[in-house]
């Protein structure tokens, strides 16, 4: 099924949508890598407020090769997805205490993001991997960029206004599924029967 | 008289521009067959989305993946070819100008200096040169650009002579169901086989440069090629590791003599941006581009 979302997605949107389903997304996507994840969580311990609010938009495992214009204005040169298992170790953390609607990477992720989705109400879009002008074109707009100087350009927090961005195929979604999982069981259960016939 | 060493550069620089921006014509044929070939909606629309961005790629001359890659030159030399050691400044040179022209994401990272921000490294390796020596007038250079992401999937293992051939299979069956959803599948597959620990790596790479569906002239190697191939298909990873689509586009090997103790396997996985060009150039300074 194809669904095309606007953020901030409303969380009965999100239910909706099952494994295998393919999203389009519009609105607000920022990027965020290990480094931003990081700093994110630790000001929230601090008790201060990130520069933007995550609430129901796209967050993008991505580091964008941007430039800047002859107007001074940031554009987009590729921004295709990085591997989204890096952000494993405290990707479940972020959503429960940023509440984002999508989050949008490449490769899949672990148990422990799959039941923060399922709890919290957020889904995985897997976008696909290296096509990182497919994913310029949907960008419209550079809105902001917060923390440049400090983490630098594939690390910081670029905000972009998008329209249809996607396809994203959904690989985790509210009701516990996972599916880069099932495929990774599928792969290795095959193996084993290769091998026995070699 | 030409300047040979300003026209290496010259084309070096533009084969690593037409390699990040336009696949060699073979994969791009390939990847579009897929498309149409693949049932599942899962891995048509993958597909689809690898080929309308390498369409993109190629009409706005931009590399096709942000991941422009870690830069590694083949050439040959021939004896009477004017230059030697200025053919590796000029490829440095090249290197250094396509990072600033394509543009490339600068991706040489030195351990303790960081980011060298030019895609060459402080240390004299990067990017990495494979030099033959040859008969003849001429330098063919190859440039190959390859991604972090494929390149994580790699394996090498030295096997017990004893499991043979067979053994040689499990290996890359194990290293490609390994792999899984995790290089940016479908896969080109590059097996080296025997020579030691570091050349089965490097002939495994080297079989990445053969053209798609061109197999081994020894007929026993391009038997078990075309085995590999299908065997592979069989673990089901599917374009981006959904389980539909194509796992493996095609699996080239080569085989060197190996010491009687040893049975070393390299396997080399290159994600679908299977990237490469190259050009020969004669003593005159005259430029033969490689098709595409």
């Amino acid at each position: 099924m194809e669904h095309h979302l606007t953020t901030p997605i409303p969380p009965e949107d999100l239910k909706k949508i099952k494994i295998g389903d393919t999203v389009y997304l519009s609105g607000t996507v920022v990027t965020a890598r290990d480094e931003a994840h990081l700093k994110a969580l630790e000001m929230h311990e601090k008790g201060e407020k990130p520069p933007v609010d995550f609430e129901g938009i796209g967050l993008f495992h991505c580091g964008p090769v941007m430039k800047k214009d002859e107007n001074d204005k940031w554009t987009v040169v590729a921004a295709g997805p990085t591997t989204s298992a890096r952000m494993e170790i405290f990707q479940d953390e972020f959503i429960k205490t940023f509440h984002p609607g999508c989050i949008i990477g490449k490769g899949g992720m672990g148990l422990r993001t799959t039941n923060a989705c399922q709890e919290e109400i957020c889904i995985y879009g897997y976008f696909t991997g290296g096509a990182a002008l497919l994913a310029a074109d949907r960008i419209k707009e550079v809105k902001d960029v917060f923390w440049l100087e400090d983490l630098g350009m594939p690390e910081c927090l670029w905000v972009y206004e998008v329209e249809n961005f996607g396809p994203l195929t959904v690989t985790i979604d509210t009701h516990g599924g996972n599916l880069t999982e099932d495929s990774k069981k599928n792969i290795e259960a095959k193996k084993v029967e290769i091998l026995k016939e070699l | 008289m030409k300047d040979i060493a300003q026209v290496i550069e010259d084309t070096a620089a533009h084969l690593l521009k037409i390699a990040a921006t336009e696949l060699p014509t073979k994969v791009k044929e390939t990847l579009l067959k897929s498309e149409k070939e693949t049932e599942g909606a899962l891995g048509k629309s993958q597909l689809h989305a690898i080929n309308e961005n390498v369409n993109i790629a190629e009409t706005q001359s931009k590399p096709m993946c942000q991941d422009t890659g870690l830069v590694a030159f083949f050439v040959k030399i021939g004896d009477k070819f004017p230059l030697r050691s200025e053919v590796k400044t000029a490829l440095v040179k090249a290197t250094k100008r396509a990072t600033q022209d394509t543009p490339l994401r600068p991706n040489a990272v030195d351990m303790f200096e960081g980011n060298t921000k030019n895609n060459v490294g402080i240390r004299g390796y990067v990017p990495w040169f494979y030099f033959d020596l040859v008969e003849g007038d001429k330098c063919e250079i190859i440039a190959m650009p390859k991604g972090g992401g494929s390149s994580n999937v790699g394996k090498m293992k030295m096997i017990p002579p004893g499991k043979g051939i067979k053994g040689v299979k499990e290996f890359v069956v194990e290293a490609l169901a390994a792999a899984g959803p995790l290089g940016c599948p479908p896969y080109t597959v590059g097996v080296g086989v025997g020579g030691g620990e570091d050349m089965c790596m490097n002939l495994a790479k080297k079989a990445l440069l053969r053209p798609l569906f061109e197999y081994h002239k020894d007929e026993n190697i391009a038997q078990i090629e075309k085995e590999l191939l299908k065997i592979l298909n069989k673990l089901e990873i599917g374009a981006m590791g959904l389980g539909e689509g194509p796992s493996v586009l095609d699996v080239h090997m080569e085989f060197a003599a190996r010491h009687p103790a040893s049975l070393p396997v390299g396997v080399v996985i290159s994600c679908w941006a299977l990237r490469h060009a190259g050009a020969t150039i004669d003593k005159d300074g005259n430029i033969d581009w490689h098709p595409h």
